[in-house]
């Protein structure tokens, strides 16, 4: 379970950006709509611990992962969390199945080969990413992102760059691997395509002049 | 995965890598075949100096007399009157003398008149057959029965002078009586034999022809006759000092410390060394230069895989190791290509060395070296401190907020 209370973030000379309150449990699927520039990606880094919010908590289980130190959080961020970008980003020298076991929580080739083929890139293993069409690149990431069996899966506009077939696709993808590993799973979005997939949806609203 | 991802990473773009590695790979050859070389060198000159107080010869160059008489790699300065230089050899300051004449070469190996005590004082033992006792017998090193093939029992003919085609004195013939185990001294690349050989064989060459200096005529008289050099040892080191000066004032022949010799030939040597290891020295800064260049050059189009790596709990200190590791590989891989090369550097040396004054050298890995292998990855990690510093400090959350 994560929730967020009063959660803010200050920009340096910018203002300050105000969370909504919200909280996921294991297995459910939080959808954060927003326009561009309402902080969609910086509460999404609040959650993973890449920054450090202003003011409020990200509360884990009982813990206030925002309180945490550096080490601490990327060993937990590595142990717990998975995240699967808008680009894909991987290491380009490596092939898809040591990109699948890059993380150092994640060191199972077993595993790698059993999600990859879940996610119908299991033939693509030997390949590298620069070879693979984005459809398949983002199934790589949500490979990937779901390695080190995570208690949160944090989806940053996963869908953006897909047409349609790919985007249900991906998403429920996405979905499903939540499920399977009991992840609490947010997607910050501004693709309405994803409102018809995920019910629950909060609202991030627009920069508010203080 | 820390050593797979820096791996992979060096050979994934293998043009950025290469002019990494061609400067490290070439500062490590110069610097590693300078050294293997200088140490060989002195070794060898060193161990064939053994014992050898003075050198006693014909007046002229003292470097020529000593490179000659000890190391057979020159010409020698002339010939000195056996009568004249006996006086001295017989003198009370001297403990053990060995005389040497100059005869011809057999396949460029320089057959060398000389006494059994020349074998014994380079401790050298026979391999097969026995030592020279009588003229026109001759006992062989190790390295000429190798390379020429020749046996026990094997005649052959001098050829005047020391290249391998010259004139052949026809008439005179040699033989082989025994070969010297092999003994790391100029003894190897020796033929040797009586004085008397050197003198018989020119006495019946002079008749046919003309113009011979640098052997030993035979004599008509016996104050006539004529050797080489003498090698000295002194009784004590008072004699070693004094004796020169009385040589050379005395007498019409020179004798020379070859220690001291030597000691200036490598101080002469050594200044072009220091050269040539300034030379290698800037190549391996050039070499720090480029690993870092391209680290950090690397660093801009890399910063996604990076802050990717963070996000998947790689902890900030990973990738300052990460980025360490890639340098230490560049310089370890051009250490190890370095290190061949010059192996093969060493193999063509001899090859010229081989034919030109018989000299080889060993291409075993030397104490030089590991010092080298420091330097080297030391000049990785230096070259790599500052992209990792960077890599280590970057916003994680910035680069992936870019997009």
């Amino acid at each position: 379970m994560i929730q967020t209370t009063e959660l803010t973030y200050q920009y340096p000379k910018s203002n300050k950006l105000n969370f909504p309150d919200f909280y996921v449990k294991e297995g459910d699927s939080l959808l954060v709509c927003g326009e561009s520039g309402c902080g969609k990606t910086t509460l999404l880094h609040l959650l993973a611990g890449l920054r450090k919010p202003t003011g409020g908590e990200v509360m884990v289980e009982d813990e206030d992962i925002s309180k945490f130190s550096a080490t601490k959080m990327d060993h937990f961020r590595g142990r717990h969390i998975g995240i699967v970008y808008q680009q894909s980003y991987f290491i380009q020298s490596l092939s898809v199945l040591d990109n699948l076991l890059i993380s150092p929580y994640a060191n199972d080739k077993e595993k790698a080969k059993i999600v990859a083929d879940r996610l119908e890139i299991g033939d693509l293993l030997s390949r590298y990413p620069n070879q693979l069409s984005v459809g398949q690149q983002q199934r790589l990431s949500i490979a990937r992102s779901v390695m080190n069996e995570p208690k949160f899966l944090l989806a940053d506009e996963p869908t953006s760059a897909l047409d349609n077939k790919n985007c249900s696709k991906v998403i429920n993808l996405l979905i499903e691997e939540a499920t399977n590993h009991q992840a609490a799973l947010i997607i910050v979005t501004h693709d309405d395509r994803l409102k018809k997939e995920v019910s629950d949806c909060i609202e991030l609203n627009p920069l508010k002049m203080e | 995965m820390l050593w797979k991802i820096a791996w992979k990473n060096i050979i994934h773009k293998p043009l950025n890598s290469v002019l990494c590695l061609s400067l490290i790979l070439f500062g490590v050859s110069i610097i590693s075949l300078l050294i293997m070389i200088q140490k060989q060198f002195e070794e060898k000159f060193e161990r064939d100096l053994k014992d050898i107080d003075l050198v006693m010869g014909a007046k002229g160059s003292p470097l020529q007399l000593v490179l000659s008489a000890v190391y057979h790699l020159d010409a020698p300065t002339g010939n000195i009157k056996l009568s004249e230089a006996q006086s001295i050899m017989d003198g009370p300051m001297i403990e053990e003398a060995i005389p040497l004449a100059y005869g011809d070469s057999y396949e460029g190996y320089r057959i060398l008149g000389t006494t059994i005590a020349y074998i014994d004082h380079y401790g050298a033992e026979i391999e097969e057959g026995r030592a020279y006792s009588n003229a026109m017998e001759t006992t062989i090193g190790y390295a000429v029965a190798k390379k020429t093939g020749l046996k026990i029992g094997d005649t052959f003919m001098g050829t005047h002078g020391e290249v391998k085609e010259g004139h052949v004195h026809e008439d005179q013939s040699y033989t082989v009586v025994g070969i010297l185990k092999e003994n790391n001294s100029v003894l190897d690349n020796l033929v040797l034999t009586e004085i008397e050989s050197v003198w018989q064989v020119h006495s019946s060459h002079d008749e046919h022809s003309e113009g011979h200096h640098e052997h030993s005529p035979h004599p008509e008289k016996e104050e006539d006759k004529e050797i080489t050099a003498v090698l000295l040892k002194c009784k004590s080191k008072l004699a070693t000092m004094s004796l020169p000066r009385v040589i050379n004032q005395q007498t019409t022949m020179q004798a020379v410390l070859p220690g001291l010799e030597i000691n200036q030939l490598f101080y002469m040597l050594g200044i072009g060394v220091t050269t040539l290891k300034l030379i290698a020295g800037g190549i391996m800064l050039m070499a720090a230069f480029s690993v870092f260049f391209v680290l950090y050059g690397r660093l801009r189009e890399r910063k996604h895989e990076l802050a990717l790596m963070r996000s998947v709990g790689y902890r900030p200190r990973d990738l300052f190791g990460l980025l360490l590791l890639e340098g230490v590989l560049f310089a370890f891989i051009g250490y190890v290509l370095g290190t061949l090369l010059s192996r093969w550097g060493i193999y063509m040396i001899n090859q010229q060395a081989e034919s030109d004054f018989n000299l080889q050298f060993e291409s075993a890995y030397i104490q030089g070296e590991w010092n080298l292998l420091l330097i080297t990855l030391l000049v990785g990690v230096v070259s790599a401190l500052l992209p990792a510093w960077k890599a280590m400090r970057m916003n994680v959350s910035t680069i992936l907020a870019e997009g």
